[in-house]
């Protein structure tokens, strides 16, 4: 495909281009993840995520300044919410990443969640992948932010940064379960702001009394990213981290693990999108619905009449079959 | 399968003033819209205006601008698009703009000037019905 060899050969704008395509689950979208498979590897993902207005985007212009002083290439994905009534979004992250827009080692890609309900959007794994092909060093994936459903990126990314604020302190109860688990870092944000030694106190004592897997122990950090207080030091972290990633072999583990769940992944949703079409034009089916939207049947006797109705099924599978 | 289309607009605001009411206005409204909208704040210059424009990949960029540059300003970022070979993005702008400039602003290749008082639905519209890009 023309547009990914012009990518590889360093084109930002057929990078942009292949983003969109990408984003929009275009038919090219096999071609396209096949043709870069063999280039991809070298990046480091690291994901941001934690309640929003605690100060994502910004540690992220901050921690990418490290980087560039390093010599090291960036890309990010900023998500944010799309509206469930107009299906439209303001993407604002963008807005405090201002001093690398006229840095090529920078690429900046704002997207929003479309379909997704957790915090990542579902064509956020295919774009850093193709941020990796590009070349970059590090991509860095900044969540929307929403609390407890971001699992999505701790299986995205390779080093997963958890960021509060000092505000946040009762908030830990709620998280125990949750954010808490998917940290491999911990940052407090806003740290000058009272009640952040106290929350990083906490933090530490949760982290002591869980009997997690012992080769990372999650470090607290505290920042004040508008001031670029303690970047360098989460930037070490991250190191640090990817190190010991690379050392056990969990890196390797995780990136099978990866693999394996994109490819039943792909399969289910192709498999349920023809089907959803299917059904929709089935007229059998669509008296049922009717008669569930009616109230007249419950909609679980409705659909048990469907999945043990063996013709039904068997009509849909032919049907398949002839399509493709 | 395929999502369908969904616009992407980079709102910027070039130049040196700094209210940028219209903007924000246009940018929830064009939200309200279904369309995903780059908000990008005050006081950027053009190129850093068309490298937004093209890492994000937008259909639109809308530029505001009250402070009496866009005549210098916005074919700034006409050219800027067309250079990077992005020339295929439509490029629309609001403010305070005289009536005389505007007929200068569209040989510049600026597709479409919004006054003050626009209705968002208006310029939505437009944007739906004459976005270049497929």
């Amino acid at each position: 495909m023309e547009m990914v060899q012009k990518m590889l050969a360093g084109s930002d704008l057929s990078l942009a281009r292949l983003i969109t395509l990408v984003e929009r689950d275009a038919p090219e979208v096999p071609e396209i993840m096949g043709s870069i498979y063999p280039h991809l590897g070298n990046a480091h993902f690291v994901g941001f995520t934690g309640p929003p207005g605690g100060g994502k985007s910004t540690l992220v212009d901050r921690l990418t300044a490290v980087m560039r002083r390093r010599g090291f290439s960036v890309g990010i994905v900023a998500c944010d919410p799309t509206s469930p009534f107009s299906g439209g979004a303001v993407l604002g992250d963008r807005i405090r990443m201002q001093q690398h827009y006229l840095d090529k080692g920078v690429f900046i890609r704002s997207m929003a969640t479309r379909g997704s309900r957790g915090g990542l959007p579902r064509a956020a794994r295919g774009v850093i992948k193709l941020l990796d092909a590009f070349g970059r060093d590090f991509v860095l994936v900044e969540t929307v932010g929403v609390g407890q459903t971001e699992l999505d990126i701790m299986e995205a990314a390779d080093t997963t940064v958890v960021v509060l604020v000092p505000e946040a302190g009762d908030t830990i109860q709620t998280m125990k379960a949750g954010l808490l688990e998917i940290a491999d870092i911990f940052v407090v944000n806003k740290a000058d702001r009272e009640g952040a030694d106290y929350l990083g106190m906490e933090l530490e004592q949760m982290l002591r009394m869980s009997s997690r897997e012992s080769s990372w122990q999650a470090p607290v950090l505290t920042t004040q990213a508008i001031n670029d207080i303690g970047t360098e030091e989460l930037y070490q972290e991250i190191e640090r981290h990817r190190e010991v990633l690379r050392d056990t072999g969990r890196l390797s583990l995780r990136r099978q693990e990866q693999r394996k769940g994109e490819f039943i992944e792909t399969i289910e949703q192709g498999i349920r999108a023809r089907l959803l079409e299917l059904v929709e034009r089935d007229g059998r089916l669509m008296a049922s619905l009717e008669r569930v939207e009616k109230g007249e049947v419950d909609p679980y006797s409705a659909s048990m009449e469907i999945l043990t109705n063996k013709t039904l099924l068997q009509g849909w599978l032919a049907e398949l079959e002839r399509e493709r | 399968m395929a999502e369908e289309r969904r616009i992407r607009v980079l709102m910027a605001k070039p130049g040196l003033d700094g209210h940028d009411r219209g903007a924000r206005v246009l940018t929830l409204g064009l939200r309200d819209e279904g369309m995903e909208v780059i908000y990008t704040g005050l006081r950027q210059t053009p190129d850093k205006i068309v490298e937004a424009a093209i890492q994000e990949d937008v259909d639109v960029v809308g530029l505001s601008c009250l402070s009496g540059a866009h005549r210098y300003l916005f074919p700034e970022v006409v050219e800027g698009l067309r250079e990077r070979g992005a020339q295929d993005v439509m490029v629309i702008g609001g403010g305070i703009i005289a009536k005389e400039d505007i007929p200068f602003l569209k040989e510049k290749g600026i597709d479409a000037v919004f006054g003050p008082g626009t209705p968002v639905k208006e310029i939505a519209n437009y944007i739906r019905e004459n976005a270049k890009r497929k």
